[in-house]
């Protein structure tokens, strides 16, 4: 698997707990409209991913992450 | 074309779908009389006040009263002008003297509220390359503080010491930091382990801002707030305050040691760009922050009443907030909205006000009925407070 593989399937990891609607997630989903999360959750979801990369997702960055191939793009540039 | 306000739509049918349901409308209620700091008369009815931030009972005080009285024969109703024009009289500097006796500080900047207090210190004093670092559940003032200016904004999970120092070791070490904490966070009433939250903040080379405005006059030796009754005042960089609650009127305030404190005057859009509070504001806020500094008897019976109530209320089979009774907010979680309302309303038919409290305003979703003891409640009036929520907890099926 290339890194970018690895990440998106971690990804998917951790938004599987989250995903109370069983919505169908691929890279083209959206974490408001398609997966139906508040701020709360988002808030909740970020921190997971955050802790999992040893990163930081300011919430600067998280208003340009919309669909979940945006969050795999930015956790690569994070971490390369 | 587009209504602008279509964007509001889902908000309208949430609170058509509660008024359709039959209930007073929760977010309507109007106090035609206020007859001391813990009765009002509300539709006709004796009502006792159980959802106000009149922590400290200062709002009738007469020594206040006067105070305000006569400011405004002496000095009008009103200044027409921003702190650093026209707008700062006698009163304004008397009041920032009074904050730094009360806090044994050495500067004091008044706001005209505590929201643009917020507003203007966070926006102000990070910048671009900074970042602020905040517990997720901060007051909307703080999150708005962090929208008006452009620094980077870093969210830890609530109360959380070791969420919040993963993330400041992990940014870069030469960077402006600016962690935002609350004393009391004012939803369920919890506090903040701030001992442990400002080590980690200063051995991160960070400035520290902590929010008490649900702490003064009450939490404390002198009142000071959670950071003093934690022993951790002089680390502090930032004390947010507001006039609106103990104090019993309105404004804000900072208060800090820093040496170059005072340019904030000068640089500081949500100070400079609005008028500046009536003279019988600040003279009734500097009359009761003096007094509040002796005000230990009233702090011992505070307590008291929040134990009681929190005692008796888990007793009563509610399930509330916080395990303990952590400041003068006792939060009564509701199983959703609906049942919340009703419960408010039920409460409300009893002769009692509380505060109905749901999301966004809420951590996790929560429906709460918030509840906020006042110094001057006696003794009598709590008894008769788990009275009534005895009463309405039965009608509602609340509690069995």
């Amino acid at each position: 698997m290339s890194d970018r593989q690895q990440t998106s399937a971690k990804v998917a990891d951790l938004i599987a707990p989250f995903n109370k609607k069983g919505v169908a997630v691929t890279e083209a989903t959206r974490f408001a409209q398609d997966l139906e999360w508040d701020s709360l959750t988002v808030l909740d979801f970020v921190a997971t991913v955050e802790d999992e990369f040893e990163v930081i997702i300011t919430m600067n960055m998280q208003a340009e992450i919309e669909t979940v191939g945006q969050l795999v793009d930015a956790l690569g540039r994070l971490t390369a | 074309m587009t209504d602008l306000f279509s964007k509001f739509d889902d908000v309208i049918a949430l609170r058509q779908g509660l008024l359709d349901s039959g209930h007073t409308d929760p977010f309507g209620l109007v106090m035609e009389r206020v007859e001391s700091p813990t009765v009002a008369i509300c539709n006709g009815k004796r009502t006792i006040l159980l959802g106000t931030y009149n922590y400290m009972g200062m709002t009738f005080d007469p020594e206040v009263v006067a105070a305000g009285k006569q400011a405004l024969d002496e000095y009008g109703s009103g200044t027409t002008g921003s702190r650093v024009l026209n707008g700062t009289y006698a009163g304004h500097k008397a009041v920032e003297e009074a904050l730094k006796d009360f806090y044994a500080m050495d500067h004091a900047m008044v706001f005209s509220t505590g929201y643009q207090a917020n507003l203007g210190v966070i926006s102000t004093m990070a910048g671009k390359d900074d970042y602020i670092i905040l517990d997720i559940d901060s007051h909307a003032s703080i999150y708005d503080g962090c929208a008006l200016g452009n620094a980077q904004i870093v969210p830890f999970r609530h109360n959380d010491v070791e969420a919040l120092d993963k993330r400041l070791k992990r940014l870069p070490p030469e960077a402006g930091k600016l962690v935002v904490l609350e004393g009391v966070y004012s939803m369920l009433g919890d506090i903040a382990p701030l001992k442990e939250m400002i080590a980690v903040s200063k051995a991160a080379g960070a400035m520290v801002l902590v929010d008490e405005a649900h702490s003064m006059g009450f939490i404390g030796e002198h009142g000071r707030g959670v950071a003093e009754a934690q022993g951790v005042i002089d680390d502090v960089d930032f004390i947010i305050g507001t006039f609106s609650k103990s104090v019993g009127t309105v404004g804000g305030f900072c208060v800090s040691n820093h040496p170059k404190f005072e340019i904030l005057r000068l640089v500081c859009r949500p100070y400079v760009f609005t008028a500046s509070l009536p003279p019988s504001v600040v003279a009734t806020a500097a009359t009761s922050i003096r007094k509040l500094m002796d005000s230990a008897d009233k702090r011992a019976h505070l307590w008291e009443n929040s134990k009681r109530l929190h005692a008796g209320l888990r007793q009563l089979g509610f399930q509330l907030g916080t395990d303990e009774p952590q400041s003068a907010i006792i939060a009564v979680i509701m199983p959703d909205l609906e049942t919340g309302a009703a419960m408010w309303e039920a409460l409300l038919n009893e002769g009692l006000y509380v505060n109905l409290a749901r999301p966004p305003a809420t951590p996790a979703g929560m429906t709460l009925l918030r509840c906020s003891l006042c110094a001057l409640h006696t003794s009598e009036q709590v008894g008769e407070i788990l009275g009534m929520f005895a009463a309405a907890g039965r009608a509602t099926n609340c509690i069995s």
